[in-house]
């Protein structure tokens, strides 16, 4: 901060932005017809924002995801994600930025049920090439930060939904990554829970955390501090908002 | 690396009863490639050792195919080979080293109140040079029981312990043909011959002997067979030339006429078997090498149907970091894995398998290291060439398919 009112310049500024988004165009193509699921779509998002995309299903917001996550890549337009032009990289390399940048949460959990706990935490370290010592010390604090310290050996068949999303909240964090994107990440979960699950979140954005979440529950999208909603493939609202207030400590007591 | 093989290895063992099966073609691919092989080499070793035994640069002289009224007997049953025909050879050809001619007969020996069916061999001295037979007790015959055509025996220790036990033989008196002879050595054992034959169960005596007393042939000079020994190999030739020449000779053949005797290059006719048993055991490789190669195509299959059920995994592994390398590795190392683990049971098998048939069929096998080293290469190639399809289909699924494939 200090630095950035010494100089005061435009980088130092730009710096602030995580992910700045202009004319992204994504299009499939199913035979003839040409289907465009986002149509020249521009935002930013700044660190330490907790932002929530809405619309129906069709809208684009899916697609908005995975082009976030780096997961697909757009027909079209830039997609700036830390100061790094990620729309035109390799597919190493967004499997690189998919590593070190971002934690995932998804609707399904998508933990891999072979592997206890710990072990799914530990997983992206294994790419990120830390080696074995480190990678349980640093699962196991992130376990621990979701209250999970206690079920590190389970396996997640052995796990309830809650406990189990709290087990890929974990591993998206154990990174260190700046941003975490969440898929939906209560539609499995019943509404105490999901509450839980919220705080959670929520939790991590108050650390300084940037959250970018998919929901088309508005319950859900409350928590976060401001609305971009979807439709036929464009950003038809962005919208800030008062988020609401967490109920109890969400990295508390097991469901 | 460790955690790679560390995942292969879980997912492996995850799949427990499906991974033994795959691996099973590998075991029976790799076991059947070492155990044939295994036999092969046996084949060709025992060729060998008969060839050896049997002492090199051998020829053999038979007389050839009598005329019966225009009927022509087998090779051999003509009577046309007499000892002064063997004389002559050894006198006259200058390319050979030894001659021994033989006057078989087949009897049944007496000692006491024992009896025992052998053959008995009527020969000279020279025979046991060339077959390269040894006394274990007592002597050799030699020249003096030639000349004298001598009652005397050397046996071989089969008949030397159907007809005495345990007891000692040398100067006792066998019978044969109710003529009593003294046994005065017993030969060295020498085990099978390339025919199967039991080369220990004989009795050798003088061929004059032999002609006198034992031979029921109408010519009384007559000799069954002889054996000839060139000089050394590159002699072998102009040792037959010589033969047939002195032999056509003195059985005054115009040259409008057939050879009435047979010479057979008996070294060359072992290593023509010797080098069948090779090709032999190459055939056998080769079918069991297809074995090997089923069992590859099940991994593969399986792996294909691996890839497929775990796309799921394959996504969240992408979407945390893991780069189509990384999961290209995975698959491979677990096919790899499969096949290894496959070939090395599949050694012991082989292995076991060629034991067995030695145990129980008497068939010799050797085991050749070259044999062992070769399947385990060749499985190993296996899983990577198996392997490898497979782990690059599912290194080419896209992120976000592989993540919402159900």
């Amino acid at each position: 901060m200090t630095r950035a009112a010494v100089n005061g310049s435009a980088s130092e500024i730009a710096s602030d932005v995580l992910i700045e988004v202009r004319d992204l165009v994504k299009t499939y193509r199913s035979g003839d017809s040409e289907l465009r699921a986002l149509d020249g779509v521009s935002f930013s998002i700044r660190r330490g924002e907790f932002v929530a995309i809405m619309g129906p299903s069709g809208s684009g917001k899916s697609t908005t995801m995975n082009m976030l996550g780096c997961l697909d890549s757009p027909s079209g337009g830039l997609y700036i994600l830390d100061g790094r032009d990620v729309s035109k990289l390799s597919d190493n390399e967004l499997a690189r930025v998919r590593n070190v940048k971002l934690g995932f949460i998804f609707q399904g959990f998508n933990l891999l049920p072979r592997l206890n706990a710990l072990d799914n935490v530990a997983l992206p370290l294994v790419y990120a090439g830390v080696d074995a010592q480190k990678r349980a010390v640093r699962a196991a604090e992130a376990l621990k930060k979701v209250g999970l310290d206690s079920r590190m050996r389970h396996r997640p068949n052995q796990l309830s939904g809650g406990q189990q999303q709290r087990v890929a909240i974990a591993r998206a964090l154990v990174g260190e990554a700046p941003l975490i994107l969440a898929d939906e990440p209560t539609g499995n979960l019943d509404t105490k829970t999901s509450e839980e699950i919220m705080g959670l979140l929520a939790g991590l954005n108050a650390e300084g955390k940037t959250v970018v979440l998919v929901t088309h529950e508005p319950d859900i999208a409350a928590y976060a501090s401001r609305v971009l909603r979807f439709k036929d493939g464009k950003l038809v609202e962005d919208l800030r908002q008062t988020p609401r207030r967490v109920m109890g400590n969400g990295g508390g007591e097991d469901v | 690396m460790f955690e790679v093989l560390r995942t292969a290895v879980s997912s492996l063992w995850a799949n427990k009863t499906r991974s033994m099966l795959t691996m099973l073609g590998v075991v029976i691919g790799v076991g059947a490639v070492i155990a044939m092989v295994a036999v092969g080499n046996g084949a060709s070793r025992q060729m060998e050792g008969v060839i050896s035994s049997m002492g090199a640069n051998m020829i053999v002289l038979r007389p050839g195919s009598q005329n019966l009224g225009g009927v022509r007997q087998g090779a051999g049953s003509g009577a046309t080979l007499t000892l002064s025909d063997i004389r002559a050879i050894e006198e006259e050809c200058w390319s050979i080293k030894n001659v021994a001619p033989q006057v078989n007969t087949s009897a049944q020996l007496v000692f006491e109140n024992r009896n025992w069916p052998s053959q008995v061999i009527g020969t000279t001295p020279g025979f046991f040079d060339i077959r390269e037979f040894q006394a274990q007790k007592g002597r050799l015959l030699d020249g003096e029981d030639e000349r004298s055509a001598a009652k005397t025996a050397v046996i071989g220790e089969t008949v030397a312990r159907e007809l005495f036990g345990t007891a000692n033989p040398l100067g006792r008196s066998i019978r044969i043909r109710n003529i009593p002879f003294e046994v005065v050595g017993v030969l060295a054992p020498k085990g099978q011959s390339a025919m199967g034959q039991d080369q220990d169960d004989t009795v050798i005596v003088p061929v004059t002997t032999a002609q006198r007393r034992l031979s029921r042939s109408a010519l009384a000079d007559a000799v069954n067979s002889a054996f000839i020994q060139a000089k050394d190999a590159s002699m072998m030739d102009s040792a037959m030339t010589e033969i047939r020449a002195l032999l056509r000779q003195r059985h005054r053949l115009s040259s409008d006429r057939e050879d009435d005797f047979d010479l057979r290059n008996l070294t060359q006719m072992l290593d023509t078997m010797a080098q069948a048993a090779r090709v032999m055991s190459l055939l056998l490789a080769a079918v069991a090498s297809i074995s090997l190669l089923v069992g590859g195509i099940g991994i593969m299959n399986i792996m294909l149907v691996s890839v497929t059920e775990r796309t799921r995994e394959i996504g969240i592994r992408m979407a945390i970091g893991a780069r189509r390398g990384d999961i290209r590795v995975q698959f491979l190392l677990e096919a790899m894995l499969l096949s290894l683990i496959g070939g090395c049971a599949g050694i012991l098998l082989g292995a076991g398998a060629s034991l067995a048939v030695t145990k129980f069929l008497q068939w010799p096998t050797s085991v050749s290291p070259a044999a062992v080293a070769l399947a385990a290469g060749f499985s190993c190639f296996v899983g990577v060439f198996f392997g490898f399809y497979p782990a690059w289909k599912a290194s080419l699924l896209h992120p976000i398919d592989a993540l919402r494939f159900e």
